[in-house]
């Protein structure tokens, strides 16, 4: 199956809930199981959320961007901002790490990320934005077994 | 779908029960609303219950933690009950089982803090 889709939607935090059930309706197609399901919703949900409070600082008025691709079993999706970027990519990506204690984070975005996901690259240029590309390999469709 | 949170304080506990999905969009008015809670009971312990909770990412975590440095400065305790093993995961990854006991379900839960209910 080749297949891709995207997205592009205002920084505000209704739209967290829009974007994990929008890119998990899209991966329907390969037929994830319900802990994949879980995992993909999730780490959409870390990935846009980072956009909205840290890439925009909560200003409503930008756009976060999705773009979905699914390759044979292999999903990939990746989740662009153009705000501030990211200053130290290595600590950011430190389990606990966050630049905003203040606001209750717990900063374990890209701890969650990376464990749900086959793998997580982060590109990011200060002043310009931030792009999170993750990718994940699922089983091979499951209506051939029967 | 939303967030929908039900408080019943039993004693010095404040059973909290969460139903939909927990984000970075509903955790503020969670946070403002538990805050609240615990301070017109008098609570000093919590029972978060997340039976119905069906989605919870990482602002979860942190108001989880928040609550809870809030109830250790007062003595409290924090115990959360009837998670999924999506929610379980995310705890494990972030430590917050060295912090937070788990139990069974409420009533057990209640119990351990010497509340019959
Ligand atoms: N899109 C982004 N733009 C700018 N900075 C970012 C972005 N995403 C992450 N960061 C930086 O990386 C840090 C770590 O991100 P991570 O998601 O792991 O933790 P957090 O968002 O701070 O807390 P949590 O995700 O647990 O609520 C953030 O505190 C922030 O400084
Ligand atoms: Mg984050």
């Amino acid at each position: 199956m080749n297949n891709s889709m995207q997205l592009q939607f205002k920084s505000v935090s209704t739209n967290e809930g829009f974007a994990r059930v929008a890119v998990a309706a899209f991966v329907s197609q390969i037929d994830p199981t319900m802990d994949e399901i879980t995992e993909i919703k999730t780490v959409v949900s870390e990935a846009v959320t980072n956009a909205i409070i840290h890439g925009y600082e909560e200003d409503p008025n930008q756009t976060v961007y999705i773009e979905c691709e699914i390759n044979d079993n292999q999903l990939s999706i990746v989740i662009e901002d153009h705000g501030v970027g990211i200053d130290n990519i290595d600590l950011a990506k430190e389990p606990l790490y966050t630049s905003k204690p203040e606001l209750e984070r717990s900063g374990m975005g890209f701890t969650i990320m990376e464990n749900f996901m086959n793998k997580v690259d982060i590109h990011s240029i200060k002043g310009k934005g931030t792009t999170v590309r993750m990718v994940k390999d699922f089983q091979k469709s499951k209506s051939y077994c029967n | 779908m939303q967030l929908a949170t039900q408080f019943i304080a039993l004693e010095n506990v404040l059973v909290v029960r969460l139903e939909g999905e927990l984000d970075h969009h509903s955790a503020a008015h969670l946070k403002m609303e538990w805050q609240e809670q615990m301070q017109k009971n008098n609570s000093k312990h919590v029972v978060l219950n997340l039976e119905n909770l069906q989605f919870m990412d990482s602002s979860g975590l942190g108001v989880v933690l928040g609550r809870y440095k809030e109830v250790q400065q007062i003595g409290g305790e924090m115990v959360v009950c009837s998670i999924s093993n999506a929610v379980k995961r995310l705890f494990d990854l972030s430590g917050l089982f060295k912090i937070v006991r788990l139990e069974e379900n409420e009533a057990f839960a209640l119990l351990t803090l010497g509340v019959a209910s």
